[in-house]
């Protein structure tokens, strides 16, 4: 401020000083007004603010802005944390969530009216070394994974000890970890807090007890909260949790007391991810900088080469011969202006892109399985796009979706056969479609329309597949769309990791992928118009024919032969529309899906496409998962042992989707043909190359 | 009243008749079919020495066992039905209370045999030119839209209406005029002036600008129904009325007035007892403003639509004669229409006391 002005001249309006003619000495303009302070009286003021202060805070950029949303982000940092630690040590997570409402004041308010929430998450990882447990979670960014370049769902070690943060500020209470890291080792209680100016664990209790659980962590948190169902709720962000983490088993305890389970559909981990060095096109010039002092190199060519992926050494000396530095120099000396060109350099010399290896989508087949399981749909289809680079960082995209009509929707139309007065039953269809966003596996709740998944969903021409959409609008109907981006790096638009942000390149390959989804979708709906237009056509025939044969017979004065007249029209209109024909035509939509790789058709006869994977999902849902083998591609034999259920889960999937979907079709046949069930059969000549459909394949197993 | 119920039964048996199509198609194995004039410009001619628009041959079939077609059959049987119950009961009705008569929900479905009124009109036209029969014969009244005062004197269900004694509201023209509906017992006017809008009627009737002049005023508030219509015709026809039209200047305008004169192209089949092919376009013409001094800031721009409009009925073989294509293309050029209301700009009864005296003492009316 003080220096400012000085440099400045007299500034006339804003200083309420006199205007003195001559330049001020900055301590001058200090000393003369009372208030103002002396540069020793600020310096003795300035000191470090610990990261924990600074939380405390600026929670808000952490995602504790409000009651409700803070108690999803505690959720969600623990079970992020849950997961990440179970695949990096290569088990498959089964993580239970559970949410508990504390009494307060002596009362146990019910869980809509309650303020405060315990949060229990147990996993069935590798368990924590005893020395760490304070600092993991009683530390601000303290982790393991901020230092790599690696896809993990946390990316700076913050989340759950700013978590335990905020438990510790709205209610005062430890956190409380129990881990133990194998059946031979002991479990071990602890209970910590954070030391908020230090930035330093404090160990309230630390004791080893007796746990039923062989190996694995568990964290209970007391925090303050708002419990709310519907959207950007605990409930919806476990829900999606669970589609997109196939291989996860998720128990949800919910304050309610009721327990839903999201059964493990994907039987295999997602390749674990590679750890990359930072690609030079990714690196910003102050981070050059950085690594130039940290590097371990003692030459510029040899740091080029080494702390960066895709430099080789010749490529290192060809980068610092163009910026005319020495490829032998020591990094260290390399000074501003010369780092500058060498900057320069890099960003204009042609360099591979970065490998990809490093980032593991969720897979088509796994994206398949998490929709069919969590949507109850007619048709789903998933696409992985192949890896692109946005600033030097590599990345996949991939996209699904889930079309049809859920359960509840469909048992509906049944009742509805009332009249309908006028104007009715024109705005049915104004339900939008749901996008659901993912980053590294995580759910994005806020944010949406910040979001470029958000808008690449917009600006996709949804019209072109058979889907309503108004200008600037979702497109309309019973839909989810399903988008998740992996990357080392997923850039969000803020701290709180709820958008990513618009990088053209990202976007690009989101409308790519939407567009793909999008064409399988106008394939199915096509196809399935097609076999219903036949259908229709038999229908109003027969529908007609009743109401002409009546209004004939009153013309003639009531001395018709009505049924004379009803069965010679119901004969013209067999052999004016294909008689029997119709019939098969109506048994099957279409004839599977070619055309349509990694889709499901659910139809009132059973599941198409990838049929194996469906009945997979139906049968981990309703039963004991039979031994499958990874391998769900093209292969013919299906483990249809559904064997005896267990009761609990069952109810869980139940078997709406596909009666009720068999309900809607059947109700279409009654319509007209009043019982009459048009006769299915399996005639067709199929496609010699297409993996043989197993009969009815998921439909018995349906039927419980 | 004996030739009207002779009548009835003819159109009683062609209702049956569409009954017997269904039957002896059936019997014979084929599509039942009713051929359904079209009601189009592609099937209308202009009878240049009747000056009349008339209906062609050309017909559409309209087969029940065709996928785009079978549920307008159908409409099409129920509301023959409908009529018939009409002529059974010696009742007229409305083309609404038809559309509630004859609508429910097909039995086993959530299906309506008509969803709207939009989807019953046409139906019930189409019946009118494929029957032969016309709305009246049909007993299907379209609203009382029109208002007439005047030195004329009706007989309506054995009273006497002396539209020279109604005030400035006048008498509300039933929509079915026919002799034996509406009987004119005296007429002693020399013209008819018949108005498009309801506002200009009334600045004329409350002046009595008919006393003045002698003469009929008539109105239909905007394109005028049936009724106005049938019974301007029966007014120059049988009282010899030269009926002049005074209409808004934009391409609407111009088009009531040729419906008007030579009848329209949708109810072609009306037009030989509708039609006045000596009707006159007294006003609002393009030439107006100009004449009568009207500022160019009373005029609206012409929208694209009226531009298409305009261009539209150029081509219309009706409009060939050079006064019209004058008359249009100078509204084109000009590029403004002009509302009858505008007159007001120069003075409230500015219409009455000097635009349409000076027409008529001008003789200026284009024909």
């Amino acid at each position: 401020m003080n220096k400012k002005n000085a440099l400045t001249q007299p500034a006339p309006s804003a200083s309420p000083r006199k205007t003195v003619p001559e330049p001020v000495a900055p301590k001058k303009v200090a000393a003369r007004p009372v208030q103002q302070v002396t540069a020793v009286e600020m310096g003795a003021r300035q000191r470090e603010i610990s990261v924990s202060e600074f939380f405390t805070k600026n929670r808000h950029l952490l995602g504790f802005d409000n009651p409700r949303k803070a108690l999803l982000t505690c959720v969600k940092e623990a079970v992020d944390n849950a997961l990440d630690a179970c695949e990096e040590a290569g088990i498959l997570p089964d993580v239970m969530v559970r949410l508990e409402v504390v009494p307060t004041g002596g009362t146990t308010p019910s869980p809509s009216q309650a303020t405060r929430f315990r949060i229990t998450v147990m996993d069935n990882g590798p368990g924590i070394v005893r020395q760490q447990i304070p600092r993991i979670f009683a530390k601000l960014l303290y982790g393991s994974k901020f230092h790599r370049l690696r896809m993990s769902r946390g990316q700076q070690g913050i989340g759950i000890s700013a978590a335990g943060m905020y438990g510790q500020l709205t209610t005062g209470k430890p956190v409380k970890i129990i881990s133990r890291t194998g059946p031979k080792a002991v479990a071990h209680f602890f209970e910590v807090q954070i030391d908020t100016k230090k930035n330093e664990p404090l160990v309230h209790e630390n004791k080893q007890i007796e746990w039923n659980q062989p190996q694995g962590t568990q964290v209970t948190l007391e925090v303050e909260g708002k419990y709310q169902k519907g959207r950007a709720s605990v409930d919806e962000w476990l829900e999606q949790t669970s589609i997109a983490n196939p291989h996860v088993r998720l128990i949800y305890q919910t304050p309610e007391g009721e327990t839903n389970e999201y059964p493990r559909t994907y039987h295999e981990l997602p390749p674990a991810p590679r750890e990359i060095k930072p690609h030079p096109y990714g690196i910003e010039f102050g981070m050059l900088l950085k690594m130039l002092q940290d590097t371990k190199s003692h030459s510029l060519s040899g740091f080029l080469s080494s702390d960066f992926c895709r430099v080789s050494p010749q490529l290192a000396d060809e980068i610092c011969k163009t910026a005319m530095v020495s490829p032998t120099m020591k990094p260290r000396d390399l000074k501003s202006h010369a780092a500058e060109t060498l900057y320069q350099t890099i960003q204009n010399t042609k360099i591979m892109a970065p490998p990809t290896n490093c980032i593991s989508p969720i897979g088509e087949k796994a994206i398949l399985s998490g929709l069919y399981k969590q949507i109850k749909g007619e048709f789903y289809t998933a696409v992985s796009r192949p890896p692109a680079v946005y600033r030097g960082n590599p990345f996949i995209i991939e996209a699904g979706l889930a079309y049809g009509n859920r359960p509840e929707n469909q048992t509906k139309p049944k009742q509805l056969a009332m009249p309908k007065a006028e104007g009715e039953g024109e705005d049915e269809d104004s339900e939008l479609a749901r996008v659901i966003r993912y980053a590294n596996r995580v759910p994005l709740l806020y944010q949406q329309s910040a979001c470029s998944m958000f808008k690449a969903v917009l600006s996709t021409s949804w019209k072109n597949y058979g889907v309503t959409q108004s200008r600037g609008a979702l497109p309309g109907g019973p839909m989810v769309i399903f988008v998740h981006m992996a990357s080392v790096w997923v850039p969000f638009t803020s701290e709180s990791k709820e958008a990513i942000a618009d990088y053209d390149e990202i976007q690009k390959e989101i409308t790519l992928a939407l567009r793909e989804c999008g064409r399988r979708l106008g394939l199915f709906l096509r196809r399935r118009e097609r076999a219903a237009s036949e259908y229709r056509r038999r229908n109003i025939f027969e529908l007609y024919i009743e109401e002409v044969v009546e209004a004939c017979n009153r013309l003639k004065g009531g001395k018709l032969l009505k049924e004379k007249l009803k069965a010679q029209l119901r004969k013209i209109a067999t052999s004016r529309t294909g008689g029997m024909k119709t019939d098969q035509a109506l048994g099957k939509t279409g004839t599977g899906p070619e055309g349509l790789p990694h889709s499901i058709i659910v139809t009132s006869e059973g599941v198409e496409g990838e049929v194996e994977l469906a009945s997979q999902v139906e049968a981990d849902a309703a039963a004991t998962v039979p031994p499958v083998d990874a391998d769900l591609l093209g292969d013919e034999k299906l483990s249809v042992g559904a064997t005896k259920s267990r009761a609990k889960k069952a109810h869980l999937r139940a078997d709406k989707t596909p009666q009720s979907k068999a309900a809607q079709m059947g109700l279409f046949a009654e319509k007209g043909s009043s019982g009459k069930k048009p006769i299915r059969t399996r005639t067709q000549p199929e496609k010699p190359n297409k993996p043989k459909r197993p009969a009815n394949a998921a439909a018995p197993r349906r039927k419980k | 009243m004996t030739t009207k119920q002779i009548k009835t039964t003819a159109v009683e048996n062609k209702l049956i008749g569409l009954a017997d199509i269904v039957i002896t198609a059936a019997e014979r194995s084929k599509d039942p079919t009713i051929a359904i004039p079209i009601r189009a410009l592609s099937n209308v001619a202009f009878n240049e020495r009747k000056g009349l628009i008339e209906m062609g041959n050309k017909k559409q079939a309209r087969s029940f066992f065709n996928v785009g077609m079978a549920k307008k059959f159908m409409q099409t049987v129920l509301v023959a039905d409908a009529l018939f119950e009409l002529q059974r009961a010696d009742l007229t009705t409305s083309l609404r209370e038809i559309y509630y008569r004859t609508k429910h929900t097909i039995q086993d479905s959530h299906e309506n045999t008509f969803d709207t009124q939009d989807e019953s009109d046409p139906v019930i036209e189409d019946l009118e030119v494929s029957l032969g029969a016309l709305r009246e014969e049909l007993h299907v009244r379209a609203e009382n839209s029109g208002s007439i005062v005047g030195p004329v004197v009706f007989g309506d269900d054995g009273d006497r209406v002396d539209c020279a004694r109604l005030g400035k509201g006048g008498y509300s023209v039933p929509s079915i005029v026919e002799p034996e509906y509406l009987e004119v017992r005296r007429c002693t006017a020399d013209f008819l002036l018949l108005v498009e809008k309801g506002t200009q009627w009334n600045r004329l009737s409350e002046d009595k600008f008919w006393r003045r002049y002698n003469c009929v005023l008539l109105t239909g508030n905007g394109q005028p129904p049936r009724g106005v219509r049938r019974l301007a015709r029966r007014l120059h026809e049988e009282y010899k009325l030269p009926v002049y039209v005074l209409v808004d200047n934009d391409p609407w305008g111009y088009y009531i007035y040729s419906v008007i004169k030579q009848g329209s192209i949708n109810l072609a089949f009306e037009s030989q007892r509708m039609a006045i092919p000596k009707a006159k376009f007294m006003g609002l013409s393009s030439a107006d403003p100009e004449r009568y001094g009207l500022p160019r800031n009373v005029g609206i721009k012409l929208n694209e639509k009226d531009i298409a409009r305009a261009k539209e009925l150029m081509n219309y073989q009706w409009f060939q004669k050079p006064a019209w294509q004058v008359e249009i293309k100078r509204m084109l050029t000009s590029g403004l229409k002009y509302e009858l209301d505008a007159l007001a700009n120069k003075d409230f009864q500015y219409l009455t006391k000097k635009y349409l005296p000076r027409k008529l003492k001008e003789k200026d009316w284009l024909d």
